[in-house]
């Protein structure tokens, strides 16, 4: 078994969130991962990007190669167009279908999504209406993983169990508000 | 104790498995070989060793050095007194250190001494791409290049143990990629206890006058064919993968190795050499080079091994890399180009979405340089020939849109010094922008030489009482910065402090418009904290009540 998964987003969107409860589950289910992530100065509002890779086979490259990733999951519909390079030929993407714009250039929407319908197998979600309708604004992300568990191929009770252990320490009110979200975005989950 | 002992199971009985960025590796790999004391200043992909290592409350000396010159001695004195310490910094650090770093090759050293340099080829958040393993050559020193993150964590007790054994430092360079990508470690369950105080075997030595410093230099010279030896043997280097087919061998450096293997998981239709230390195993590479036609060498960073094969291999033999065009000449490596570089197609299914736009990086909504910019701009309005000029940290986004105020930046501490070079040859008004942090690195010695001259620039030290750009780390200078400029000769009329926010900014730009039309060296400090170690701190104060409260 094998899983490239691109993260893309906006810094500061929590992507890296996302990327540490599908690590926590790959690790209980004793594969092999690396994870390659951006820190320094791009984190100020710009473009980030994280390759997560697992597998049950040794990984060698901390990078995933072009046209390699099975998903890419995105916290913004035009970062999920960014790294449509690296997608597989029949690969998935699971993006957040509401738009961050912080420049002035940003693209007209209905081009972003009529590009994103181009692609295969799309899993649009707004997620950030989701989150408000159910109260549950720093949850936004969970609903994207929810989103995307499917695609993942990853047992959704050991991912329940990956969000469990990660969110513990901040309390059981937070760790049932992510699982919670969590099934929220399962639930939304419609392939375009 | 032999070095093939090192990979024997009873001698690391592994039983954590972490999950760890490859600095964090490094930084445990520090803790159980016995570290003493981490010494460094924060900077871009170095900074989360000694956050982990200060994280760890172990009992070492972690606190952030002011630049990485004062890490790089203190780190010399701990060894001079027995211990083992390690200095982190990113690439561009080693030039602010070279002095300390290459004298530290000829006093050598006592308690074990490793220098940890993080390159950032692709430059992601640099202002260059030099290779580091250019110093380790230069001060004629061991030097290690991991490929993975478990052999960054094995290579830190191997490189104390390699210091103290040769009496010399020890430098490993790492890339982002490995310092910011995150993979199970086993870690050892029996660390090495710290060393205890000890004098130096030879106490001449370290005093370098001419004298001695020719005797030691000599010595280290003498070294040189036991280090090559050490690489030849090293359990870090070998050679793989032996191919039926001798025409191609490939050298695969560092993470090169991992990209190479990428292409190739098992078996490979080539001869493969990984290598991990130096200086460069000659002997080894040219009976490799013999008995074939081409060498390709899969390096990131510059082409340091590239350029050296060239002077030694055989008559006849190629060598490709990024030289010749096989590999590209800047820019880090990934699987994609080192994938053509082995002739093998791209798996590329979809191309550039050309509706995507880039979405550059910017100072946070409510930052307090912001204001300052804001202010800047439009006193600088009226002046047709100004010379801003910046540094390094999260102002240096003040070159971008909106503000696009800035006319240079270059290295830590340029600001102050470039605006008097620029005052000097009369451009008026010439302005200094930089930050408490990187003031306190190295700007403190520009302004002195501004105030002897009472040069006419204007230095804003943007004061946000961290070091912002790198996460958040404390700041030498704070709570200190109008006593050093009045140390420094600063006059306290032309000494302003002011607080940048849209509120202020007509006291604002009334001060920088006085300041500008002064005929000598002021000092303007915007002073508000970091937006985000503000909501950070916040964040910790309510954490710490709450449970105060339970």
């Amino acid at each position: 078994m094998k899983t490239d998964i691109i993260l893309a987003g906006v810094g500061g969107q929590g992507i890296l969130s996302i990327a540490t409860i599908i690590g926590q589950a790959a690790l209980s289910e004793g594969l092999y991962i690396k994870q390659a992530e951006v820190h320094g100065m791009s984190q100020r509002g710009g473009d980030v990007q994280s390759n997560l890779r697992i597998s049950s086979d040794v990984i060698q490259s901390d990078l995933i190669p072009l046209g390699g990733a099975d998903i890419i999951i995105a916290m913004e519909p035009m970062e999920a167009l960014r790294y449509q390079p690296w997608l597989k030929a029949d690969g998935w993407v699971i993006t957040a279908s509401t738009p961050f714009v912080n420049i002035p250039n940003y693209p007209d929407i209905e081009e972003i999504r009529s590009r994103l319908k181009r692609l295969p197998r799309v899993i649009s979600i707004d997620i950030e209406a989701l989150a408000k309708a159910n109260m549950m604004p720093k949850a936004a992300n969970m609903i994207l993983l929810g989103a995307a568990s499917d695609a993942l191929g990853m047992d959704f009770d050991i991912l329940r169990q990956a969000v469990r252990t990660i969110f513990a320490a901040k309390g059981e009110a937070v760790v049932e508000m992510n699982l919670k979200a969590l099934q929220l975005g399962r639930e939304h989950a419609v392939s375009e | 104790m032999g070095i093939s002992s090192y990979f024997c199971s009873d001698f690391y009985n592994r039983h954590m498995k972490r999950l760890f960025l490859g600095d964090q590796a490094i930084a445990q790999g520090a803790l159980d070989a016995g570290l003493s004391g981490v010494y460094a200043y924060p900077g871009t992909p170095s900074t989360e060793i000694t956050e982990y290592i200060q994280d760890s409350h172990a009992p070492v000396h972690s606190r952030w050095c002011t630049n990485e010159k004062t890490a790089m001695e203190a780190a010399l004195g701990m060894s001079f007194a027995g211990k083992r310490a390690l200095v982190c910094m990113k690439h561009v650090g080693m030039n602010v250190c070279a002095d300390a770093f290459i004298n530290s090759a000829i006093t050598g050293v006592n308690g074990g001494l490793v220098v940890l340099a993080a390159d950032d080829p692709s430059m992601h958040s640099s202002q260059n791409e030099q290779d580091s393993r250019f110093y380790g050559k230069f001060a004629m020193i061991p030097t290690l290049e991991p490929t993975t993150q478990q052999e960054a964590y094995d290579m830190m007790s191997y490189a104390f143990d390699l210091s103290e054994r040769l009496r010399l430092p020890v430098l490993m360079r790492i890339v982002t990629r490995l310092a910011h990508s995150r993979a199970v470690v086993e870690t050892t369950d029996s660390p090495r206890q710290q060393n205890a105080l000890s004098s130096p075997a030879d106490p001449k030595g370290w005093v370098l006058l001419p004298g001695n410093a020719r005797r030691k230099n000599s010595e280290l010279c003498a070294m040189q064919p036991q280090l090559q030896q050490l690489s030849e043997d090293s359990p870090f280097n070998r050679q793989e993968n032996r191919s039926e087919a001798k025409s191609l061998a490939v050298i695969a450096c560092g993470i090169g190795y991992n990209y190479v293997r990428e292409c190739f998981p098992k078996e490979a239709p080539f001869d493969l050499y990984k290598l991990s230390q130096y200086p460069l195993p000659k002997d080894t590479l040219v009976k490799i080079a013999a008995s074939h036609k081409e060498l390709l060498v899969v390096e990131d960073g510059q082409p340091f091994v590239e350029e050296q094969l060239v002077g030694i291999i055989p008559h006849g033999v190629t060598v490709h890399g990024r030289l010749d065009g096989t590999l590209p000449r800047t820019g880090e490596l990934n699987p994609d180009n080192v994938k053509k570089a082995l002739g093998i197609p791209s798996a590329q299914a979809f191309d550039i979405c050309d509706t995507v736009v880039g979405r550059p990086p910017a100072l946070c909504q409510g930052c307090g340089h912001r204001s300052v910019y804001e202010a800047l701009n439009r006193v600088l309005a009226d002046y047709p020939n100004k010379g801003v000029f910046g540094d390094i940290g999260c102002y240096t986004l003040g070159a971008l849109p909106p503000y696009q105020a800035l006319h240079s930046c270059v290295d830590m501490g340029a600001s102050i010094t470039m605006a008097k070079g620029a005052a000097d040859a009369g451009m008026f008004p010439a302005v200094a922008i930089i930050g408490d942090s990187t003031f306190t690195h190295s700007g403190m010695t520009g302004l002195l030489d501004a105030v002897n001259e009472n040069a006419p620039i204007t230095v804003i030290i943007s004061d946000n009482l961290t070091t912002g750009m790198t996460g958040g780390q404390d700041s030498a200078g704070t709570n200190k910065f109008e006593a050093i400029c009045r140390g420094l000769g600063v006059s306290d009329e032309h000494l302003k402090v002011v607080v940048p926010l849209p509120a202020n900014m007509e006291e604002i730009t009334r001060i920088i418009r006085e300041e500008l039309e002064y005929k000598g060296t002021s000092v303007i400090i915007p002073r508000r904290e970091c937006i985000q170690t503000l909501a950070r701190h916040a964040k910790q104060k309510k954490a710490a009540a709450e449970k105060k409260g339970s």
